[in-house]
Order: C-alpha cells, then sequence, then structure tokens
C-alpha cells in the first residue's frame, strides 16, 4: 500500500469521526500551545533582563559594602566619599569612577507631588553609565563641590510634574528645600525592578546634606574594556579589604549578574516548558485512548481489510498514520495559536514574549513523536487482529 | 472467541518464504494437469476454549476442487463449514494436515503472503456484505486494488468495469446505505472479482436476502462461473446447495457425502 493511500484513508477517518477527532487534538493542541507560549515568554524575559542589564551602559563594577547574595542581611554602609577617593586613586582614572547615595523622596511642583528615587552622585556618573539627556546638561564638578540645589529629572518625572513644560530653568521642592531643575533625562525603562526614568539625580554632597548622613551606599567603577574588568575587580575589592581589615566588600560586574540572571531565567523557562510537557503528554494519552477505541469500533474493517489483502504492516501503517496525523495537526493549530498567543500578549501587555525557532521545531518534533509513541500501541492491536474473528465481530 | 480460545494454533504458521509467491502458482503442475484451485489433505483445526478444552472444529478433511469448478460446502451449523471456508480462504491456518491453494502450501507462507495469496487469488463475498458504510460503491469495489499498489486511476477504471459486470454501472457513487440488500450483494460481489481472482469464496451470499434478490444473486454467481471463476458456495440452505454442480456435505467436522 502506498503512503499516499494510506494518507488518505487517515483523513477520511478522521473526516469521519470530526468531533472526535477536534477534542482529540485539543489535548495535543493545547499541549503545544503552552510549550510555544511559555518558552516565547521565559525567553522573552530573559532577552529583556539582559537589555536591561547591558542598557546599563558597557563594562561596569558595581562596589557595595557586604555580601551580596541571597539571604545576605543587608549591610550598614560605612563608606563615604573619602572612600571614593581612595578608590580613584586605586583605579587611577577619577573620571571613571563614580558614586551612589540612595534616597525615597517626594518631588513637588506647586500641586503636582510625584514620589520619586533620589540618587545622589557627580559629575563622572555620565562617563560610567549609559544615561544620555534628554535636554540640559549633567552634574558638574562645581555643582558637587559647592552643593548646588539642582536636579536633573527622570523623563517620567519631568513629565507628571511639568507636563508640556519645558522644565529647564525651573523650581521644584524636596522636603522643603527648592531646587533648580537643570536636565532631564531620555527615557531608559527599568533596570532590576528600579524604575529609572521615576530617578532624580542631584549632586552627592547636596544630598547627603539633604539625608542627613555622610555615608554613600555604593560606588561604581567603569572598566576601560572587557578585559580589564576582572582585574580591576579584584584591585578594588582588595584595595577595600585592606583599608578595612575585617569588613567584607562586594564588587559585582555585568557579567556574573547576566550569567546568574541569565541561568535563573534559563532554568525558569526550562521548568515552564517542562510543565507545558506534561499537558503534552496528556493530549498523548488522549490520542491513545481515542485511537484504541477508533480500532475497536473498526475491527469489523481491519478483518474485512485483511480478508482483501491487507497485510499487517498495511494496517500498523493505517492506524499509524492516523495517530501522527492527529497530532501534527494538533501540533500545528497549536504552534499557530501558540505564536499568535506570544505576539498578542506582547502587543497589549508589558510582558515580554519572543518566539524561538527551536521551541516550535521542537513543538512539531515532539507533537509527532507522542503520535508514533502513542499510536503505536493501537495501531499494533489492529494489526495482530485475527481476520476471522474481527469478521465475526459485532 | 478470543486471542486464547484460538491458541491450540495453527501448524508451522509462519515458516516464511514467500518467494514462490502465488502468482507462479497458477502454471501447469509437472503432470501436465492444471493444478486444482484447493487441495486439502487431511485438514484439521482446533480451538482452545477459554476454559481450556479443545474442540476439534475439523477432523480431517481431504478434498479437491477444480479450477472453475462451481462448489457448494453444505452443512447445518456448527458442522464446521465456516472453518474450512476460513482455511481455503486462507483467513486462517489449519491445526495440522496439508492445504494447498492454486498449487501453493500455505504452510510455506508467512503472515504477508497469505495476505497476498488472498488479494490475488480469493474473492470473498460474506452473508452480510462486509461494505464500508461511508464509501462510496466505487471505492469499496477498488479497496482490494489498493493492498497491490495499483494506481488510482487505474483502481477506479477496473472497479467501474466490475460494477458494470454486475449491472451497477449506474450506482457508482452511491453508499451502501443508499441501495439495496441485493444491490450492495452485489457491490460486494464486483469487488471479489475486481483483482481477477481464481475462485470466488461465497459465505451464505443469500442468507440476508429475500428470495427475488437471492435469486439474483446466485444468477449472477452462476454467469461468473460460466465465464471461468471457481465458485465454492458456503450455505446450510438446501435450495441454495442444490444449484452448485458439485455438493460437499460437512458434518461434525467430517465430509459427510460429496456429490
Amino acid at each position: 500500500m502506498r503512503t499516499a493511500e494510506a494518507l488518505r484513508m487517515a483523513v477520511e477517518a478522521l473526516r469521519v469521526n470530526r468531533l472526535r477527532s477536534t477534542l482529540t487534538m485539543l489535548g495535543v493542541i493545547i499541549g503545544v500551545f503552552s510549550v510555544v507560549i511559555l518558552v516565547a515568554i521565559g525567553t522573552g524575559a530573559k532577552n529583556a533582563v539582559e537589555k536591561e542589564i547591558s542598557g546599563l551602559g558597557s563594562n561596569i563594577i558595581l562596589v557595595v559594602p557586604g555580601q551580596v547574595g541571597l539571604g545576605a542581611a543587608p549591610t550598614q554602609s560605612r563608606l563615604d566619599l573619602s572612600d571614593v577617593a581612595y578608590v580613584r586613586r586605586v583605579v587611577g582614572d577619577p573620571s571613571r569612577v563614580t558614586v551612589a547615595v540612595n534616597s525615597g523622596e517626594p518631588v513637588r511642583v506647586g500641586r503636582v507631588e510625584v514620589f520619586a528615587t533620589l540618587t545622589g552622585t557627580d559629575e563622572n556618573m555620565p562617563h560610567v553609565f549609559d544615561r544620555p539627556l534628554r535636554r540640559g546638561r549633567y552634574l558638574s564638578e562645581t555643582d558637587v563641590d559647592t552643593r548646588r540645589r539642582v536636579v536633573i529629572l527622570g523623563s517620567e518625572v519631568a513629565a507628571k510634574l511639568f507636563g508640556d513644560v519645558d522644565p529647564i530653568g525651573r523650581q521644584v521642592t524636596i522636603a522643603g528645600v527648592r531646587f533648580r531643575v537643570i536636565g532631564v533625562y531620555e527615557t531608559v525603562g527599568s533596570t532590576f525592578g528600579v524604575a529609572r526614568d521615576q530617578e532624580v539625580h542631584l549632586p552627592v554632597t547636596t544630598a547627603q546634606r539633604l539625608i542627613g548622613l555622610p555615608r554613600i551606599n555604593g560606588i561604581a567603577v567603569g572598566a576601560s574594556g572587557p578585559d580589564e574588568i576582572e582585574s580591576l575587580r579584584q584591585r578594588v575589592v582588595a584595595a577595600l579589604d585592606a583599608r578595612y581589615p575585617g569588613e567584607t566588600f562586594s564588587a559585582v560586574t555585568q557579567t556574573q549578574l547576566l550569567g546568574t540572571i541569565g541561568t535563573v531565567l534559563g532554568m525558569l523557562t526550562g521548568v515552564l516548558a517542562a510543565i507545558a510537557g506534561i499537558s503534552l503528554l496528556v493530549g498523548g494519552v488522549g490520542v491513545s485512548n481515542i485511537m484504541l477505541v477508533g480500532v475497536r469500533e473498526r475491527t469489523k474493517e481491519v478483518g474485512l481489510r485483511k480478508a482483501l489483502g491487507a497485510r499487517g504492516r498495511d494496517i500498523l501503517g493505517q492506524f499509524l498514520i492516523e495517530a501522527v496525523l492527529l497530532t501534527t495537526i494538533g501540533g500545528v493549530i497549536g504552534i499557530l495559536t501558540g505564536v499568535g498567543g506570544a505576539l498578542l500578549i506582547q502587543a497589549v501587555s508589558p510582558v515580554p514574549a519572543s518566539i524561538t525557532w527551536w521551541s516550535i521545531v521542537l513543538a512539531f518534533g515532539v507533537s509527532a513523536a507522542v503520535g508514533v509513541f502513542f499510536g503505536v500501541a493501537p495501531a499494533r492491536r489492529a494489526a495482530r487482529l485475527d481476520p476471522v474473528v474481527a469478521l465475526r465481530t459485532d | 472467541m478470543s486471542r486464547d480460545e484460538r491458541a491450540a494454533g495453527p501448524a508451522g504458521a509462519s515458516t516464511g518464504a514467500s518467494a514462490a509467491g502465488p502468482a507462479a502458482a497458477a502454471t501447469p503442475g509437472a503432470t501436465g494437469e492444471p493444478v486444482p484451485a484447493f487441495e486439502a489433505i487431511g485438514l484439521t483445526r482446533s480451538y482452545r476454549l477459554d476454559g481450556g478444552v479443545l474442540v476439534d472444529a475439523l477432523r480431517g478433511v481431504s478434498l479437491r476442487i477444480g479450477q472453475g469448478e462451481f462448489a457448494a460446502i453444505a452443512g447445518p451449523s456448527g458442522s464446521g463449514k465456516s472453518t474450512l471456508m476460513h482455511l481455503l480462504g486462507c483467513l486462517d491456518r489449519p491445526t495440522s494436515g496439508t492445504l494447498r491453494v492454486n498449487g501453493v502450501d500455505v504452510a510455506t507462507l508467512d503472515d504477508a503472503g497469505l495476505a497476498e495469496l488472498r488479494n490475488r487469488t480469493i474473492g470473498f463475498v460474506f452473508q452480510s456484505f462486509h461494505l464500508l458504510a461511508r464509501t462510496s460503491a466505487l471505492d469499496n469495489v477498488a479497496l482490494p486494488l489498493v493492498y497491490r499498489s495499483v494506481s488510482r486511476a487505474e483502481r477506479r477504471e477496473r472497479a467501474g468495469a466490475a460494477l458494470e459486470a454486475v449491472g451497477l454501472g449506474h450506482r457508482l457513487t452511491h453508499r451502501p446505505s443508499q441501495m439495496s440488500g441485493g444491490e450492495q450483494q452485489r457491490v460486494a460481489i464486483a469487488r471479489a472479482l475486481v483483482g481477477d481472482p481464481r475462485v470466488l469464496l461465497a459465505d451464505e451470499p443469500t442468507g440476508n436476502l429475500d428470495t427475488r434478490n437471492g435469486e439474483e444473486v446466485m444468477g449472477l454467481l452462476e454467469r461468473l462461473n460460466e465465464g471461468g471463476v471457481a465458485v465454492v458456495l458456503v450455505t446450510h440452505d438446501a435450495e441454495v446447495a442444490a444449484r452448485a454442480r458439485r455438493r460437499i456435505h460437512v458434518r461434525d467436522g467430517r465430509i459427510e457425502r460429496d456429490t
């Protein structure tokens, strides 16, 4: 018997039991749909985070007091501006070292009030981080040295406080102190849940006075190139350890962050895909079940076909192709709806989705394999039917 | 009947070697005489029932049915005539004894070889027609050719001709449910004929038909026999059996009378 003939028979058999075929397919469709869409979301999340991290700038080393890691208690910072000067000497190039003092305060213009993340930093910030300005200027050395009351607004803060009005040169009030706006940043999105467009930057010295503490939260160092990152990281940590014996300092590089987060999100995607895979497996069991019903129903037909000259393998082929057809059609529909669903999610929600070719190929391959795997037992049962017995069945 | 019942099973079931093939069998034997359509020597067939009891359905049947014969196998129900027909039709294998179909010893054939023998040498007509319900008369008739890898166009052409031959040239696209019992049985006969078999094996072909349709089917079988195809009827109906030129009476698994 030719394959084309077996295919025609299979299509006919599925067409005859349209509702049953559709419902059986639905199991496979849901399985494949879930695999495709969950892998797309997982991959999308991973891509988005990686983009966020590399969006910070390149070759950045973040130095913070204490141990960084899960379960580590937050450490009270004992670093201050003298330590920044110390690190600058260690690095050798002062412009590649910048500082951060963080706080949260409401920022007010007239009656409009916006809660913003205040970050005290200095004139070197734009040398280390990638933070383009939309309007105005960055902080200057004089701003820091003279504790000027000037701010640069994140794009969202600027839009909420001033709307369409150009904020440059205007006043904002933070904790009862009036500041002059000198710049507005471009929209950059968020990093690690920090909405960077809701930040307000001010001179680190001004920030320390506002908060009332001479401490800083962290030091950021920009390496001159990827090859220098690791050696520079070790040098900075060693220098701080030497300065404060018995204390711990951590220096995290983007590569480390990317690695850790990439691994975690990769695992998460894998787990999601595995859970979706289980539903595909359940769909496969449904196929097996319905094929067994089909074989039982068509026992007499199998007997007749054998009497007319069908060999065992003709019958095996017929039922196997039917099962594989059922799952691959389901697979294709699942892939199409999965891809459509992923695109829809991306279009209407903030959840990023990225369709990967391997998940589609895999989903198709697995659904075909499910057809073979779960179709073989019913098909063999049909192929082994005794024609005499089968013909007598009612 | 379950698988277990049949466990007493055919002797020498899969001795393989279908190489000799049924096609070679049509040539006359060494003696110069044409080989008989069926030649059975001491056929037995036993079944083991679920309880483990051994039932002998056939207890040593020897017979010869020549090419182009018209024979009826008659006997009461339970006599073993159906079992005999299944053996002759290669749907089943004997427990012991030798069966040659068109000169080929079925013990030398594996299951695929038997399937091919059925496909090329034997045409089946069943009491309950056994047509595929949702399939047109044309496609029903073409079915045996599917297992011969004949092209679709040729299948349809030959099936059309076969339906024409049984007087149903105007019913090609009808489904079984749209036809009378007599017409359905004629479709089944067309299906049995489409592969140009040497023998038609008909199991109670008139059993589900009224007198007029039964008469029509019998007439058709007689005409086909005159055309050179051997016809073997299995029936418990004395009137039907009477129309055959040769009557083989089976009782209690043995041939009682052969006239």
